[in-house]
């Protein structure tokens, strides 16, 4: 569903991404893991088409794509911000902010879309009408969920979902995320720190560090930590640390 | 000045805290009748946003604003009684006998000074030194948070460092007085998970070093737990559980499993989390 070949990108001197090469294939949940400026986040943005100077290839669904993206790519793919106070317009009703994308692919059905989607997620139908700052980060968090998937799209990238939540808030997403993700058949790619998060919804990952792929493996062999590059193993062995404390 | 603090009593004693907030829509009870002590030893403070965790350190500096009202039968930080202390005291008590470090040093350090300078600055505010003596006096405190070229860290601003880095700055300046008390609140939620550990463990050496009291606020259940030798956790303004760190995994309260049992694991398979449901009854007041 996704391939993603030797992608390189350059923020003026400083080199971001060097040949990050990766596959996701339909249905499955790929996970990218790293510390900050390992460049996670901009091989999702480059997917998104928010990073547009980069060199490789990015093919979605078999068609390669370029710097600049159309508008049917975006029914294809949407994707999910870690910042739920900073990706939803502040002025604009829940109702606003689900019916854009609406307006945008062309749909006239939005009456019937809203309350459906707000019922996906767990939201109450009052919701609706309710700006973002009268909502609880977790709900706020549903709502760019809803507002991702109104469109029906079959990628969803997910950057940091869970990391600005609390932990029981956590778990309801995560939860709502695996439940959306298997009634609506999603590929997906989960960027995120949290080694137990990206276990948790990933079936394989990738490891990053400084602009590179250090090491791919699937969740079996991340949970029992048999992992060969030792950054991924410093990784594992920092999360357990904490986990058995 | 304060006299010494009688043998056995401890460095802080909060007993009954209550904070409400007054605001055009109403009162909002940030805490409700929280109470603890702290000796020479490691507190830990855990709970989701909300929960009252940070006010409660606030109210202990008396860095809260003015719409907030504070009541307590007891707020005492050594022999000074916080909630009758002049404005003056409290300036002695701030950044000299208690220190404050913030969740991003992004935000908390000024941007245009240099690390040493704003080092040096907390140092003069406390004690009467040059300069000179103050320079140096910078110098060997980035050196004592474990930065590996302390020259170069002195001479730069806050954009030029790193989180981690700039952290240690923060550290550094809260130690310059001094303090017996180090109030860290999310002091690592900024920061990688491998820069996380490395400055929970140089706080914990430090306090434990100089013999300081420590209370690290957090969110994160089993970080604190492997940092601290007690935690209190708090739901809705109140402590709900108070134990010794270690026994977390034998806690008794709802809330405190609840809270451990929605955590997606490395080494266990989930298939489904746990999801919290609160319960009412952790809301009614507790004596």
């Amino acid at each position: 569903m996704i391939d993603i070949r030797d992608l390189d990108v350059r923020f003026a001197a400083n080199h971001v991404l060097r040949g990050v090469s990766f596959r996701v294939a339909p249905g499955e949940t790929f996970g990218l893991v790293g510390e900050s400026g390992s460049g996670k986040s901009t091989v999702l943005r480059a997917v998104a088409g928010l990073v547009t100077e980069w060199t490789g290839r990015i093919a979605v669904d078999g068609k390669p794509l370029g710097g600049k993206r159309d508008r049917a790519f975006y029914r294809l793919v949407q994707m999910v911000f870690q910042d739920p106070y900073g990706s939803l317009h502040p002025r604009q009703t829940v109702d606003r902010i689900l019916s854009e994308p609406l307006a945008v692919h062309g749909f006239t059905d939005a009456d019937a879309r809203i309350p459906r989607a707000l019922e996906e997620v767990a939201l109450p139908r009052a919701a609706r009408f309710r700006y973002p700052h009268q909502l609880s980060g977790g709900q706020r968090q549903r709502v760019a969920i809803a507002r991702a998937l109104i469109a029906d799209p079959r990628v969803l990238l997910l950057d940091e979902p869970t990391s600005a939540l609390d932990v029981s808030v956590q778990a309801e997403v995560l939860n709502l995320l695996a439940d959306l993700r298997a009634a609506r058949g999603l590929t997906c790619i989960l960027v995120s720190h949290n080694l137990a998060v990206v276990a948790h919804l990933c079936g394989r990952l990738a490891v990053m560090q400084g602009g590179r792929i250090v090491e791919e493996l699937d969740e079996a062999s991340l949970r029992a930590g048999r992992a060969a590059h030792p950054h991924t193993r410093d990784l594992i062995r920092l999360s357990r640390d904490l986990e058995e404390a | 000045m304060s006299t010494a603090l009688l043998a056995g009593e401890p460095l802080v004693a909060v007993r009954n805290l209550h904070v409400d907030f007054s605001s055009a829509t109403g009162v909002t009870q940030a805490v409700r009748g929280v109470s603890f002590a702290i000796g020479r030893e490691k507190l830990g403070i855990v709970g989701e946003s909300g929960s009252g965790k940070s006010v409660t350190g606030r109210a202990l500096m008396g860095l809260l604003p003015g719409s907030a009202r504070v009541r307590a039968d007891v707020l005492r930080f050594g022999t000074t009684d916080i909630l009758h202390a002049s404005e003056r005291e409290m300036r002695g008590l701030r950044g000299g006998r208690i220190g404050l470090i913030l969740q991003d040093p992004k935000y908390s350090l000024n941007p245009v000074v240099t690390a040493g300078a704003q080092i040096a600055e907390a140092l003069r505010a406390h004690s009467r030194l040059g300069r000179r003596e103050a320079r140096d006096a910078a110098m060997a405190l980035l050196e004592s948070v474990q930065i590996r070229d302390p020259r170069r860290v002195h001479d730069a601003y806050p954009h030029e460092l790193s989180g981690g880095m700039g952290q240690r700055v923060m550290i550094a300046m809260m130690l310059a007085p001094n303090p017996e008390l180090l109030i860290a609140d999310e002091p690592t939620s900024a920061l990688d998970a491998s820069v996380q550990a490395e400055i929970l463990r140089l706080i914990e050496e430090l306090v434990d070093s100089r013999g300081m009291a420590l209370m690290l606020i957090s969110h994160d259940l089993p970080l604190v737990s492997r940092f601290c030798d007690r935690v209190a956790v708090m739901y809705a303004g109140q402590v709900m559980e108070e134990l010794p760190a270690a026994d977390l995994h034998r806690a008794t309260h709802a809330y405190t499993r609840g809270l451990l049992e929605c955590l997606p694991s490395l080494s266990e398979k989930r298939e489904r989390l746990a999801t919290l449901r609160r319960d009412p009854a952790w809301l009614a007041p507790r004596s």
